[in-house]
């Protein structure tokens, strides 16, 4: 506090505040006593910091967007043939159940990304734990795939045509195709990037090479397992859209698909909302089995 | 027994009364860099050794090579050591994955009811009963190590190597650790090799300090202070000199 005395005699800081002057909030306070944790209600934030929490942050964006929508459609300023009113789409969405029209699509649709999903999943951990576990399966398989992942997958879908038809088989294979790569990358570099500390310990307790794998790889490997399953269930989702709209006869997409031929906007946007909840759960059904798969893994996010 | 380390290492046949470990002629080389330099020690069974010595004297690789662990280390020499070895690290080496207990039972062969019991009594020994489904994230570093401690006793070892495993602990509790080591020692008697820059930590604990320099020994000094060890204790002060001197560092150093 003497300190600060001859600081602001010598000019140095600007606003005087001598050392008689009571800690803000604390009347009556003993003097000479330094200002503890400020008595405020709320926890002085972070002064570099971007500020307080805003409450339900991930909803604001989404509620002022279907705000500018619903004050859109009310006022005329868009045209229904463009965007159809959010009304018009519920009352839609509400008739498509009623027909059973969405749930029976909704069930091809799903039943889709699940078998493209399982299937992609499988090979992917396959894959990742031959090459990952061993040389030879590495020189033999890891090359392949980094070519198959340098080309999109969407630009296989003609050979896929050619190969397996315009049915289901294609439709799953080209879903797997794009699921097992970031199943394959992230599972693959998870087992590769396992501390080698943890190599060491397992040769001093003397593990069997099964023991090795089911302790020490296996777990050590699921955290970029996980990772990619995020990433490949968005990925499934994705190739759903693309498929389901060559030459299908059922599904969401071909549902929209139809609707556009005869015009139908508030079908179409119905589409989009289903594929958008779809993409939102799944992502956070693999989230949720991450916290829980993950519960030893005190990270930033928890 | 078990003989290994090294491609170049001879097998040889085992008398009864051996040693609990027995190091002749071990030459262990990094490049041109000859880290270990035809070394011979011996530890009796149940004998508490520590090796002391300058970061780069070859202290750790000494320890590698005992747990089997220098794998393509270039080097010649025999090595033996008992069938049951158990090494405690610096870093408690906690799978993070694996509750403490399974850490403790990590690889422990047997029926698996018999080996979660000897872990269960392994955590009750080093204080940590209760613990058993903790995640290792949730312990402290001494509780880690502790952890550590019973995976080591826990396989029963006949020679326990420990690379200075209380290093990275605080003051307190590295004080702690050393009653908890020496009550450990007094119960199994393992032989044990300690790896320590501590001086006073090699005095509270061993028999005997061995201190290593450029890959040789350059002092070995019998331990004979008895069970309660006190720094205070003149003949302690005196042996701490000798040792200091014998790493090269200077007394000044150590008054100022």
């Amino acid at each position: 506090m003497t300190a600060l005395g001859t600081a602001t005699r010598a000019g140095t800081v600007p606003r005087a505040r001598t050392s008689t002057e009571p800690a803000p909030g604390r009347p009556g306070g003993p003097p000479g006593v330094r200002p503890g944790p400020r008595p405020d209600d709320r926890p002085a934030g972070r002064r570099l910091g971007l500020g307080r929490p805003v409450p339900a942050a991930g909803l604001v964006g989404v509620a002022v967007l279907v705000g500018v929508w619903v004050a859109g459609s009310a006022s005329g300023l868009i045209d229904q043939r463009v965007l159809s009113a959010p009304w018009t789409v519920v009352t839609t969405a509400g008739d498509l159940i009623a027909q059973g029209d969405l749930q029976e699509n909704l069930g091809v649709s799903l039943t889709r990304a699940a078998l493209g999903l399982a299937w992609g999943v499988a090979a992917g951990v396959v894959l990742a734990l031959a090459s990952g576990l061993s040389r030879v399966g590495d020189a033999l398989l890891d090359g392949p795939i980094q070519v198959k992942r340098a080309i999109p997958n969407l630009a296989l879908l003609p050979l896929l045509i050619l190969w397996f038809g315009i049915g289901e088989p294609m439709k799953v294979i080209t879903i797997a195709l794009g699921v097992f790569i970031p199943i394959y990358l992230h599972t693959h570099n998870g087992l590769r990037s396992i501390d080698s500390r943890y190599v060491e310990l397992a040769e001093t307790v003397r593990l069997s090479r099964p023991q090795f794998v089911r302790r020490v790889v296996l777990p050590g490997a699921l955290p970029g397992f996980l990772l990619g399953l995020r990433f490949a269930v968005t990925g499934s989702l994705l190739s759903l859209v693309v498929v389901e709209q060559v030459n299908a006869t059922a599904g969401i997409g071909y549902m929209m698909e139809l609707a556009r031929t005869y015009g139908q906007t508030e079908v179409i946007i119905v589409g989009l909302v289903v594929y958008g909840v779809l993409g939102f759960s799944a992502d956070a059904a693999v989230r949720l089995l991450q916290r829980r798969a993950l519960a030893w893994r005190r990270t930033l996010e928890d | 027994m078990a003989t290994h380390a090294g491609g170049l290492t001879a097998v040889v046949e085992v008398p009864a009364d051996a040693p609990a470990v027995a190091v002749r002629g071990l030459v262990r080389a990094y490049g041109e860099d000859r880290v270990l330099d035809d070394l011979d020690l011996e530890l009796g069974a149940g004998e508490f050794v520590a090796i002391l010595g300058r970061s780069g004297s070859g202290k750790s690789t000494l320890l590698r090579a005992l747990a089997g662990l220098d794998h393509g280390v270039a080097g010649t020499g025999e090595v033996r050591v008992p069938d049951q070895v158990s090494v405690v690290f610096q870093d408690s080496r906690l799978l993070p994955w694996a509750r403490v207990l399974d850490n403790v039972v990590l690889g422990l062969g047997g029926a698996r009811r018999a080996a979660r019991d000897a872990g269960r009594a392994a955590l009750a020994e080093v204080g940590l009963a209760g613990r058993e489904l903790a995640w290792p994230n949730e312990l402290s570093g001494g509780e880690q190590q502790r952890v550590s401690l019973a995976r080591s006793l826990v396989r029963s070892p006949q020679l326990l190597l420990a690379d200075e495993p209380f290093g990275a602990l605080d003051a307190l509790t590295r004080i702690r650790m050393h009653t908890l080591l020496r009550d450990l020692y007094a119960r199994h008697r393992p032989a044990v090799l300690l790896v320590t820059h501590d001086v006073d930590e090699a005095i509270v604990l061993a028999d005997r300090v061995v201190v290593l320099d450029r890959g040789r020994i350059a002092v070995e000094r019998r331990i004979d202070l008895g069970g309660a060890r006190d720094a205070a204790d003149p003949r302690f002060a005196a042996i701490r000199t000798e040792l200091l001197d014998a790493l090269g560092v200077d007394r000044k150093d150590v008054t100022a």
